[in-house]
């Protein structure tokens, strides 16, 4: 009986700290749902430089705003890749990411990206532009915009496109509340997403271009359209204070620009954002693409943008979804 | 003939409903053919999910198996006040959905809980293997109890006080008469202890984090798998290994039905 | 007796602690939480449109489901108990197969086979049916096992007696052996929509989640965890617990209740 208590004792704490220990050279990463394949790859060429060399990796993948919450509420992170930059803004506000996390020659972006629509193969309700999204009958699959980022970027992409076209503010809030009427279901994250229209419901699918690309790839029968009016999706990544202390952890967010790194993230679909290797590959250019800090389209930043849209209780979209019942 | 028709509809339900998907997760497994599924499960992430899987079984099952006894000899065997409500707190874990499970070990050890200052100290228990133990251990508790529980009703107390007016000791009367009265009960209940700590899943989600070849156990993995990856065919070879293991679960539990007779 | 030595007070600190630090204390966190914000908050947040639905929703399908496994359920433990053919033993251990099978596999399979492009062309995903099929997979055993040993122990003395005196078949069982099982029904009914209730892991796939169509309370809590709204969350499971709690109690008292004038 004692035996066997101290047996169990011992399996206890060997299996805590196995589990617990930070050996010398882990990095932990946090990243939004997408961009998993993409890491693998950058996490592979890492490990074979110098600077990389017997480095362990974590790495956990979901829903942008889940992850920000996750890593508040104590999920250990060196590096944080998210999906749009207030998401790293809130873990600046709890202490856990530096002030001037984005001071880097490429401001703390990472890769790039644009939003499109991914339809059925041969796109049987001819979908092109963003008022065929809300014709009759046209069921649209985004994420839930509280929890996921890539569902922020589709939202100001309705939004911009709307005014883009020349309507005012409010003729663009009046389209976001037909969109959403038009939306039987919002998945946690763009991965999720892309798995519910997989196994097919919906007629079209709103998401990242990486993320369409990786649909083809894995052979779900879709193709996927470019919108000529879309928004410029900016990645960031970040150091964490925890990071700060990890010289694996710098060197590896510092070889996420490098050019081994950016071809692999073009590769899986991303926009590199290092001009050498971006003009090797022959991405789309959409002839109406705008940015978050298109101000002539009511875009003013994401910090602005977050609040007046995205207030969990005050903002456009929160409202928007209470008239609908949501 | 309606003895036909009845034994028909019964053996029918059951085939639609639990053989055929049953059945149906090999065939999709093996459809590829067998290297192809041996190389999905053989993933370094893979053979980690079940290493965890089986190591937070390895600590839970015999936690819950001790205290599991003890327990229902309290239940059994001593008056006191509040036996009913440990009763009723034993089997709480039954009637709660395992969501709520993880909610609540999340509310007590997440950043604002009443625990939640364990994190700043270094002892990481969300996200973290000893979350995931706790999650486990709670899920699978009352098992053993209830199994035991009967049993120790129906043998009675006369052994084990014929045993005491010999003179014997309160450890020894257990290990002699008390115990191998009960050790059927207890290996049921081993059973099902384990199979339920195998099988865990939405408690455990929830305080994980599900960070890849860390905190995934196997059920995690099949998810993940199927739901993020897109690798169907490495999610169907990892439920092959978990249907194998509750297909061994069954056999085992009729092997040890408690027996009708008592010594 | 074993209780009386301090061995035993030992042994019985260990138990009551561990419990404690393992049941009580994330249960006494959960309480504290859906009332930290007062009553009106827990209120507001237990009856939000969406975590309405996904109540009266899983109200609803563990009803069904408790009524399909009562008779279901019965009728497989008596072809078990009663009926003699090859194979028999073979699908009795099959009965416990749920018990052992991770939920989450379960639900897997059920989508593959019953949903898009499985091989019998019917697709429930998405659908109210989906989640059905996938709690009548996890609930099963329940009133199977709990009728079983009783219909094992029923003296078939008072059945043969009125089939001898010219009564059907199934008047037999109306009259005769449908009262003694009755109980036994009606604690697998309990354990079958206290199980149904709460299941996730079967559920999750199949369903879709589709809020107001198909969401059920478990996922949305879960979906609440995930966003970091852990009173809501908890609110919504402090309701669900109750409402569980008055539906056991009523069956318990409803079963003592008919089995109060049932002496043969």
């Amino acid at each position: 009986m004692r035996v066997i208590c101290i047996a169990l004792l011992g399996v206890a704490l060997l299996a805590g700290s196995a589990a617990g220990a930070s050996r010398g050279g882990s990095v932990d990463l946090v990243a939004y749902s997408t961009p998993k394949d993409a890491y693998g790859k950058i996490i592979a060429s890492f490990q074979k430089t110098s600077a990389g060399n017997g480095t362990g990796f974590n790495e956990s993948y979901a829903a942008s705003g889940d992850q920000a919450r996750a890593v508040a509420a104590g999920l250990k992170a060196d590096v944080v890749a998210l999906a749009l930059d207030p998401d790293v803004n809130m873990l600046v506000g709890k202490g856990l990411v530096p002030k001037n996390w984005a001071a880097n020659s490429h401001k703390g972006i990472v890769s790039d990206s644009v939003v499109v629509f991914v339809v059925r193969d041969g796109n049987p309700k001819h979908i092109k532009g963003w008022g065929d999204l809300v014709k009759p009958g046209i069921q649209v699959i985004t994420p839930n915009p509280f929890t996921s980022g890539g569902a922020r970027w589709n939202v100001m992409a309705a939004y911009g496109a709307q005014r883009k076209a020349g309507k005012t503010d409010k003729q663009a809030i009046a389209y976001l509340k037909k969109f959403f009427q038009h939306v039987p279901v919002q998945p946690d994250s763009a991965r999720a997403a892309l798995q519910v229209f997989a196994q097919g419901k919906g007629d079209v699918l709103i998401t990242y271009e990486n993320e369409a690309i990786y649909a083809e790839k894995k052979g779900v029968h879709t193709e996927y359209k470019t919108p000529k009016s879309t928004l410029l999706i900016e990645t960031p990544v970040a150091l964490t204070k925890s990071g700060l202390k990890k010289p694996a952890a710098k060197a590896f967010y510092k070889f996420l620009w490098s050019s081994t790194a950016q071809k692999a993230f073009a590769s899986q679909g991303f926009r590199p954002v290092v001009k050498s290797v971006a003009k090797d590959y022959k991405f789309y250019k959409p002839s109406g693409l705008f940015t978050i800090t298109s101000t002539k389209l009511g875009l003013n930043g994401w910090t602005k943008v977050q609040t007046r849209f995205f207030h969990p209780t005050n903002g456009i979209v929160a409202k928007i979804e209470k008239s609908l019942g949501h | 003939m309606s003895r036909y028709l009845l034994r028909f509809t019964a053996l029918g339900y059951v085939a639609f409903l639990l053989l055929v998907p049953v059945g149906f997760v090999f065939y999709r497994a093996f459809g590829d053919g067998l290297g192809h599924a041996w190389d999905a499960v053989t993933t370094d992430r893979a053979i980690h999910a079940l290493e965890l899987t089986l190591m937070l079984t390895a600590i839970a099952v015999p936690a819950n198996t001790i205290v599991g006894i003890i327990l229902a000899l309290m239940l059994v065997r001593t008056r006191f006040r509040g036996r009913g409500l440990l009763n009723a707190v034993v089997d709480l874990p039954l009637a709660l959905s395992p969501v709520v499970v993880g909610l609540a070990l999340y509310l007590l050890y997440g950043r604002g809980g009443w625990l939640g200052g364990l994190a700043e100290r270094g002892v990481h228990v969300l996200f973290a293997f000893p979350g995931m133990l706790l999650a486990t251990m709670f899920v699978s508790l009352p098992f053993v109890v209830r199994e035991v529980v009967p049993v120790l009703r129906e043998i009675g107390t006369e052994q084990e006080q014929a045993a005491e007016t010999l003179g014997a000791r309160p450890f020894q009367v257990f290990r002699r008469v008390t115990f191998p009265a009960i050790r059927w009960a207890v290996a049921y209940g081993v059973v099902l202890t384990t199979a339920r700590c195998i099988g865990e899943f939405g408690a455990v989600s929830i305080v994980s984090g599900r960070i890849e070849g860390k905190t995934e156990t196997l059920p995690i993995y099949v998810q993940s798998q199927y739901a993020f990856d897109f690798d169907t065919s490495g999610a169907y070879a990892a439920s092959v290994v978990l249907a194998l293991i509750a297909i061994a679960t069954v056999v085992l539990l009729r092997v040890f039905q408690p027996k009708e007779e008592v010594l | 007796m074993v209780s009386d030595r301090a061995g035993g007070a030992l042994a019985r600190g260990i138990a009551l602690g561990y419990l404690s630090l393992v049941v009580l204390l994330p249960l006494a966190a959960l309480v504290w939480s859906s009332r930290s914000h007062g009553l009106g908050a827990f209120w507001d947040q237990a009856t939000e449109p969406e975590a309405l639905s996904a109540l009266k929703l899983t109200l609803a399908l563990a009803a069904i489901c408790a009524v399909v496994n009562a008779v279901a359920g019965t009728a497989i433990a008596w072809v078990l108990v009663r009926d003699r053919f090859r194979g028999r033993g073979l699908v009795d251990s099959v009965i416990d197969l749920p018990f052992a099978l991770p939920t989450i596999v379960a639900g897997l399979t059920l989508l593959a086979l019953y949903g898009p492009g499985g091989p019998f062309k019917v697709d429930v995903a998405f659908t109210r049916m989906g989640v059905l099929l996938a709690l009548l997979f996890v609930t099963l055993p329940f009133v199977v096992r709990a009728v079983q040993p009783v219909l094992l122990e029923l003296d078939r003395e008072m059945e043969e007696a009125a089939a001898s005196l010219g009564a059907r078949s199934f008047t037999v069982f109306r009259r005769i052996v449908f009262p003694n099982l009755l109980p036994a029904i009606l604690s697998g009914v309990a354990l079958a929509f206290s199980r149904a209730i709460g299941e996730f892991g079967a559920v999750v796939l199949i369903s879709g989640n589709l809020p107001f169509k198909t969401e059920v309370s478990s996922v949305y809590i879960f979906q609440q965890v995930e966003s970091d709204n852990g009173a809501a969350a908890a609110a919504v499971s402090v309701l669900l617990l109750a409402i569980s709690l008055a539906v056991l109690l009523g069956i318990g008292a409803f079963r003592r209740w008919r089995t109060k004038y049932d002496h043969a």
